[in-house]
């Protein structure tokens, strides 16, 4: 049974955790993103959840990693800095592979920066989000609909692969309202969890969350079978939206709300007799890096809109192997790309034909 | 009839501590009080980062390693999660008192109902003996070569009595184990600490000057002689907080 709603992001985001079965919300306020921790504020006392105000984003992150090591499902959202603060719990939570669902939307930076949207954390989500080899599963929602259903797939796709899995939306997805619909229960699949931390009952050996590994042959040996996991979710985990690639000449590549953007950008360029497509990475990691190679047989030149200074069109250039030229569209700090501003450089584009 | 044996809370597994290190006794003392209550199998310790980051391995109960001060914040996930588990963390003075401190601060204010045993020897000893934030008044240390200079170092910390300004602890107390009356004596306020939190009674710290004979450059004796000669009288033993003293002494 489902029904449809009228909601904001980030309380699409919340109501989808606990209809995920999770039970534990640990926070710290940060704008944009407090609805988060509002809604878990008043639904989690009545179904005999946990809503917990962190006194830090570094003690909301640990308090998961509690959580998660005792194998029940919980959640933390922040936004850029608080981050920026969680990224040393999403180092250990990946080294001690606890599954757990991390919410970041964005705003600009660098450093306070503003709390305007942007996707300026690409990079930190995607290549950087503490010290060591390690990833994170990094859905991007561009609706208010994804932003439920992306969470509960991180909340299953964390479990299921025995990892910390990020929402990285942005403040306007998280402000925004519009209908979405929401199942009763989505909370689709139970996962065994024999290595959590729940007591003994004198019944078997301890069990040890741990990540301090000093000889080296053995998290030389430990990482190596962590990335032969990741192998795993790359091949099994990518997700993406094609919008328009058929016949198209130029590709552009855009996630969350920059691809909605790009959306109507497009819409209007066809009207203009431009041939122009999007491919939108809906797990930026793993990146959907086998269609945009596709696509690069068969396009003049790609264009990336995002909302930062240039970070995924590094990815596009690797997936691309830079057959064809790569362009930048971007606003940065807070403003948007508008579609008259992504239109220009499609046209502008789409005069250089395939050159640089 | 047995007269000594090693505790089934603690695993097999030989301790890496330095001769003459306490760490080993209050081990010890910790595992005693799971054995006593009978709650090693629903036990969880979250063991800290400094000297007994490898506690993981020692006690017998589940365990999980925490990151540098954030043991406090580990184990309120693991408590609000398995409230019907007994939680404990096991930190020395520069995870607890130093880079740990709001954890600890806000874990005490919010009552969290776990047990924290500190060990505070006045040095951070894994890293090889650099100033504490317990380190005393000119306590000579690597990173102190002259003696801590309150001056420019700033003042050791009391643990104990900065909390017993909140509301939220229910019992806080510090404790030595210079001498087999001191150890005694700790033995009962740390299975005291873990009682508390079988019968819900909240936030229990034990605070347990220890020694530390490598780093203070001393032998196991006179790193004992030292403890009591010097960081007894800067850190008074005794109850700091009791919420429930006259209930406990009206039974």
């Amino acid at each position: 049974m489902s029904e449809k709603v009228l909601m904001k992001g980030n309380e699409a985001i919340a109501e989808a955790a606990i209809r995920s079965g999770c039970r534990f919300y640990l926070g710290y306020p940060i704008t944009p993103q407090t609805e988060v921790a509002a809604y878990m504020a008043k639904r989690m006392p009545k179904i005999g959840g946990t809503f917990l105000q962190a006194e830090s984003e570094l003690s909301a992150i640990n308090m998961v990693y509690g959580v998660a090591s005792a194998g029940k499902r919980c959640m933390t959202s922040s936004s850029s800095p608080g981050i920026s603060l969680k990224c040393e719990g999403l180092s250990y939570l990946a080294a001690c592979d606890l599954p757990s669902v991390i919410v970041n939307v964005q705003r600009g930076g660098p450093g306070l920066g503003g709390i305007q949207p942007s996707q300026s954390d690409y990079f930190q989500a995607t290549k950087g989000s503490g010290h060591g080899d390690f990833r994170m599963i990094v859905l991007a929602p561009s609706s208010v609909q994804e932003m439920a259903d992306l969470t509960s797939l991180a909340f299953d796709l964390a479990d299921k692969h025995r990892m910390p899995a990020m929402i990285l939306a942005d403040g306007t997805i998280g402000q925004m309202m519009e209908p979405v619909e929401l199942a009763e229960d989505m909370h689709a699949t139970q996962y065994e969890k024999p290595w959590a931390c729940t007591g003994t009952k004198l019944e078997r050996g301890h069990n040890i969350i741990n990540s301090l590994i000093l000889k080296p042959e053995i998290l030389e040996r430990l990482n190596i079978e962590r990335y032969e996991k990741y192998k795993i979710v790359e091949s099994e985990e990518v997700r993406y939206e094609e919008y328009m690639m058929d016949d198209a000449e130029i590709c552009i590549v855009a996630f969350g709300i920059a691809s909605r953007v790009a959306k109507s950008a497009i819409m209007e360029a066809r009207k203009q007799g431009v041939k122009v497509g999007l491919i939108r990475p809906i797990t930026l990691w793993p990146f959907p890096a086998e269609p945009i190679r596709a696509a690069a047989d068969k396009v003049k030149a790609f264009i990336s809109v995002e909302l930062s200074m240039g970070q995924l069109i590094y990815d596009v250039r690797l997936a691309s192997e830079c057959k064809k030229p790569v362009h930048l569209c971007s606003r940065v700090g807070g403003m948007i790309t508008s579609p008259d501003y992504v239109l220009k450089k499609i046209l502008e584009v789409n005069e250089m034909g395939g050159a640089v | 009839m047995v007269v000594f044996e090693k505790p089934h809370g603690l695993t097999d597994v030989p301790l890496h501590y330095c001769p003459g290190c306490t760490h080993g006794i209050i081990h010890r003392l910790v595992a005693e009080a799971m054995d006593e209550l009978g709650i090693e199998g629903r036990t969880v310790g979250v063991a800290s980062v400094g000297c007994s980051v490898m506690s993981y391995d020692y006690f017998n109960c589940d365990m999980v390693q925490a990151a540098h001060g954030r043991a406090p914040a580990v184990a309120t996930g693991l408590k609000r999660a398995l409230p019907d588990n007994i939680v404990f963390t096991y930190q020395g003075d520069g995870d607890l008192a130093a880079i740990g401190t709001a954890e600890t601060v806000h874990s005490a204010a919010r009552g969290e109902n776990i047990t924290i045993i500190f060990v505070n020897n006045a040095i951070y000893g894994m890293t090889g003996g650099q100033m504490a934030p317990t380190s005393l008044p000119g306590q000579v240390t690597q990173t102190s070569p002259y003696g801590r200079d309150v001056k420019t170092a700033g003042y050791p910390v009391r643990v104990c009595e900065l909390l017993s300004s909140l509301d939220g602890p229910a019992y806080l107390e510090r404790v030595s184990v210079d001498s087999p009356k001191a150890v005694k004596n700790a033995k009962r306020a740390i299975l005291k600490a873990f009682r508390n939190q079988v019968e819900g009674k909240g936030f229990s710290l034990v605070e347990v000057l220890s020694t530390c004979p490598t780093n203070w450059g001393m032998t196991p004796v006179e790193a004992l002689e030292w403890c009591r000669e010097n960081m007894v009288p800067y850190y008074p033993l005794g109850v700091y907080k009791d919420k429930y003293a006259d209930e406990e002494a009206a039974k």
